[in-house]
This record gives structure tokens, C-alpha cells and sequence, in this order.
């Protein structure tokens, strides 16, 4: 390979403590296939195609043989994204300071039950479904924790004092989190009508908030524009290539946590479309490298009607993006022009699997359905994923008896103003027994009348 | 009539440094024909060998993306402010 940083080593502090080799890589244009070496840089100045980190597999394949990243050797590292560093681009010296990841895979019977069909589909799908629950990932709870890891690691390395990013929320959240444990500056760009709680959970740590009187859209052309200005590391503009890496770990963890093999399906939200490409990268690599048995996975993309421009197309069998202009209450999804959705059709489209959307009070139904059967509190692009999964299971698009994995990317506690009005605030009771068997016997005929209302989701 | 381009940094090594033109062009089509004659290393950075806009191009006018204002088709107003941004990254 051309030129690189490297070879490189990183010594874990929150892992064990033998050092071990990473990965050299570099920087190449996804189209026109030209190397940049390593820098902070997104775009190819010969085509602006997105550049793309590519690795040295063969060195990665003689750690493999040598036994110093077997499946064993992962294994007994500590329970954090870490233990894949050698398929992360990570600088020399690197010394993790967050136990990022390794987010619960948990087997979902009774969603699967209520998304599958029929009696008997019911049983089977109850075998096969599981979710990989980043509403715990760390610090922040969304998946957005691992590529802003991954992304401040070279801000470090490439010498910012300060990091930026435009955000749906998440991103807001994790950069700035990260950027007061690393002791860097944080400028944060979102558009103006974000979730309260996400705001909250931006300037708490510090970082400066810039609300911005537009769409994702534009803030992050305008910060694609500041990137040009500033000597600031944008996590998701110049750093985009280290960063998206990080997505990979979903991946990753998802084969692992099953035993290294790889599942049938993955059903997975998009905004930009960066995460469900970064997932059959991971599990591309891992069969390349022998790590897991080589088979076929279907790719499924889920957004909220209200802005789908990736569904759209997948639906129409088109191969390229026409913009929208988001109108969702799943605004961590709200991408009308997704920076990556020519890549995520591709995906989906090369593996046999399908792009479904649902609207707003599908959304919703979808959290309490998520909730109320496997004790997860997804925010809205969650019950994004779970909404377009019932779809996809009903559409005999997911068999039951297939191994399918959703991925819940954020906590609900971000989003609870979405829920505002569904539920009752109880009037309070007397501190008397007596008070509390009137008031349960009340409680208990208002149950029994809702369960004559028919469910809208998973029914 | 006249519009402003905004060269981003990225094209300005084909344009001898220069980050803005201003320019009479009624459309897209003309602006391009502009910047060919004007600066013709910029040429194959903005379009694909079949001459069709690189796809990782962006285009917007007064802020806007030019594909919400009818397309290529769109025709230019007086004083409009025309950017080129290169593979809006984000997500």
C-alpha cells in the first residue's frame, strides 16, 4: 500500500494491558480510487467523491495467523469497541480513555411475536430475533459514541484544539461528551428545532451550541462551508473517514454476540445512510479475514415517511438520491439529502433486501410496542426500526425462522417530548389502604376496557 | 443581469487562486460554459467523462440546493449567489 502512519501501536489503559498491533491504513477515493495518505480530509479533490479508509488486510491477516487477533485473543479483551482497534483507524499511541460499546445483543421473543404474522410464524420468529441495543451504549446512549471515539482519536492526533459537527442530536450529544473528557473545544451546529433533552445534553458538557434557523440539510452545508474557514476537526465533514469507521463496530459486535456467524438480516435506520454501509463493511472484513463464516446478508433500511429519501429510492429502484425536506418527528433521522445514499441503495439493493418507512404515529406505537415487550426505551429512530421491521415481517421480506438482528440506536429518554400527551398523569391518592383498593379496582376495569382496543402495530 | 459563483477551496488550485467570479448566466448550462472558458482545468473536476455533473457536486443558490428549485432547468435570478459545495458530508 501507498503511504502511511504507521506501523502502530496502542496501549490500552482501559483494556489489558499487552499492547497490541494495529492496522496501517490510509485514506482513498471511494470512486476514482486515488490515495490521500492520512489526513483530515473527506472529499477527493479530483472527482469530490467521499474518500474511504482502506486497510493493509495482509498485515491484519498475519495477526490472525500469528494468534494475536484470533477470536480468542478478542475474546479476553475487555467488553469495549476497543477490541476490534485492529480494524479501526486509530493513530500511534493511542490509549482509549471511554469503554465505548459492546452493547447488549438481546434475543426479542415477544417483539418477534408480535411482529410475526401467524401462531406459527410467531414461535419461529420468537427464536430469531434479536436486538443490538445502542440506547446503553456509552457515555452518551446512542451509536453515535463510537464513531465520535474513533473521530476524536485523530482530531488528537492530527493536532485540533477544537472539534465541531453538525448534528441531528446524537452527534451534538457524543462530540461534546468526548470533547470534555479529551479536553478539547467543542462547537456544536444543530438546527433549530431539536429536542429539548438533546440541547440539554449538548451544554452540559460545556461545548458552545450554535442553533441554527434551518434544516440538517443546510447546517451541514453551512459547516461544510466553516470547515473551509477554520482550522477545526468536523467530526463528520474533514474527519469523516476516520469517524464512519467507527460504525463498523456495530458490526463487529453483532457477529460476536452470535457466536461468530453472521446473521440473515440486519434492519437498520438511516439518516445519512453511513451506518448500514459501515455494517457490510464489518461484516465484510470479518469474512475476508476468516474471522466469521462467509454468507449472505440482507440488508434493511428503515426511515420515517416524513423523510425517506433513501426508501424512496430503494422503492422505485432508483440508484440515486432526490432530496427532501424532512417533515418527521424522527429528527435524528431528518437527512434529506444523505450524505451517503447512493452507497446505502447500493447495500441494500446488491443484498437482497428492501428500504421500508413509517409515518409519525407508527413511530410512536412503535417506542410503546418496543417497550412494553422487551423493556427497551428506544427513541424515535427506533421505533423507526421496529415500525418498518413489523412491515418488513408482514411483506414475508424477513422469514421468521431467519436470524435478524434490529439495531436500536438511541435511548428514548432523549426524545420523551414525542410522548407528550400519550400517556395520563395519575391523580394522587390518599395514603389509605382503603383509597389505594378503590383506586386499583377502578384501575383494573379501565385495563380490561383498552384491551378491547385493537393494537395498530404488530397486530 | 448578474449572478456570483463561489469557488470552493477545494477548485481553487484550477482557478489561480480565485474564490468568486461574477458572471451573466441565465443557467446552469451557461454558468458552466463560463467556467470552461474561464478556467479550463476546472473542466473535469466539475463533470464525469460523459459530461454529465459529478455526482458528489452540490449545487445551491442563495442557499438552497438547486434540485428543490426545479434542477438544472432553474433560471437565474439578478443578484442570485451560486455555491459550489463538493460532497456534503454529514450524518
Amino acid at each position: 500500500m501507498g503511504r502511511f502512519f504507521g506501523p502502530l501501536v496502542l496501549s490500552y489503559s482501559l483494556s489489558q494491558k499487552a499492547s497490541s498491533p494495529m492496522a496501517q491504513y490510509e485514506l482513498r477515493c471511494r470512486e476514482c480510487g486515488r490515495s490521500w495518505g492520512n489526513q483530515p480530509r473527506s472529499i477527493c479533490d479530483e472527482c469530490f467523491s467521499p474518500l474511504e479508509i482502506t486497510y493493509d488486510y495482509d498485515s491484519i491477516q498475519a495477526s490472525i495467523s500469528e494468534g494475536t487477533f484470533s477470536r480468542e485473543r478478542i475474546a479476553q479483551r475487555p467488553p469495549n469497541m476497543w477490541r476490534y482497534s485492529e480494524l479501526l483507524p486509530l493513530p500511534e499511541g493511542f490509549e482509549p480513555r471511554l469503554p465505548v460499546g459492546f452493547t447488549p445483543l438481546l434475543h426479542a421473543p415477544t417483539l418477534a411475536a408480535r411482529l410475526a404474522g401467524s401462531q406459527n410464524d410467531a414461535k419461529a420468529a420468537a427464536q430469531n430475533l434479536y436486538i443490538k441495543n445502542d440506547a446503553v451504549c456509552l457515555p452518551t446512549l446512542s451509536f453515535k459514541d463510537r464513531v465520535v471515539a474513533v473521530a476524536l482519536a485523530q482530531a488528537k492526533a492530527f493536532g485540533f484544539d477544537t472539534v465541531a459537527c453538525s448534528s441531528t442530536g446524537n452527534l451534538a450529544n457524543a462530540v461534546a461528551a468526548h470533547a470534555a473528557r479529551l479536553g478539547l473545544k467543542a462547537w456544536i451546529f444543530i438546527p433549530s428545532d431539536l429536542e429539548p433533552a438533546k440541547i440539554l445534553g449538548t451544554q452540559v458538557f460545556g461545548a458552545n451550541v450554535v442553533r441554527i434557523a434551518g434544516n440538517y440539510d443546510q447546517v451541514n452545508r453551512l459547516c461544510s462551508q466553516i470547515a473551509e474557514e477554520r482550522r477545526w476537526g468536523f467530526v463528520n465533514v474533514n474527519l469523516r473517514p476516520y469517524y464512519a469507521e467507527g460504525s463498523k463496530t456495530v458490526g463487529f459486535e453483532i457477529a460476536e454476540q452470535l457466536g461468530w456467524r453472521l446473521p440473515d438480516n440486519v434492519v437498520v435506520p438511516m439518516a445519512g445512510g453511513s451506518l448500514i454501509v459501515k455494517i457490510k463493511k464489518a461484516f465484510d472484513e470479518l469474512s475476508k479475514l476468516g474471522l466469521v463464516e462467509e454468507k449472505p446478508v440482507k440488508f434493511f433500511g428503515a426511515q420515517a415517511t416524513g423523510c425517506s429519501p433513501i426508501s424512496t429510492a430503494v422503492k422505485t429502484g432508483s440508484s440515486e438520491i432526490d432530496p427532501q425536506k424532512p417533515a418527521t418527528i424522527a429528527r435524528s433521522l431528518a437527512i434529506g439529502n444523505p450524505a451517503d445514499g447512493h452507497y446505502a441503495i447500493k447495500t441494500i439493493k446488491h443484498s437482497g433486501g428492501w428500504s421500508e418507512d413509517v409515518s409519525d404515529p407508527e413511530v410512536i406505537d412503535s417506542i410503546r410496542l418496543l417497550a412494553e415487550t422487551e423493556g427497551i426505551f428506544t427513541e424515535t429512530a427506533g421505533g423507526v426500526t421496529v415500525g418498518s421491521a413489523g412491515k418488513l415481517y408482514r411483506q414475508d421480506r424477513i422469514l421468521p425462522e431467519e436470524t435478524t438482528v434490529l439495531c436500536i440506536t438511541g435511548n428514548g429518554l432523549k426524545t420523551t417530548d414525542v410522548l407528550a400527551g400519550v400517556f395520563e398523569v395519575e391523580r394522587p391518592i390518599a395514603p389509605k389502604l382503603a383509597e389505594f383498593e378503590k383506586y386499583l379496582s377502578e384501575t383494573l376495569d379501565t385495563i380490561e376496557a383498552a384491551k378491547e382496543i385493537p393494537a395498530t402495530v404488530g397486530a | 443581469m448578474a449572478i456570483t459563483v463561489q469557488i470552493p477551496t477545494a477548485l481553487r488550485r484550477h482557478t489561480a487562486g480565485v474564490s468568486s467570479i461574477a458572471c451573466a448566466a441565465t443557467n446552469l448550462g451557461e454558468l458552466f460554459s463560463v467556467l470552461d472558458e474561464k478556467f479550463p482545468a476546472l473542466k473535469p473536476h466539475l463533470r464525469d467523462e460523459a459530461g454529465q455533473l459529478r455526482r458528489f457536486l452540490n449545487i445551491y443558490v442563495n442557499e438552497e440546493d438547486i434540485r428543490f428549485l426545479g434542477g438544472p432547468g432553474y433560471a437565474f435570478q439578478d443578484g442570485d449567489e451560486v455555491l459550489l459545495v463538493p460532497s456534503i458530508a454529514g450524518g
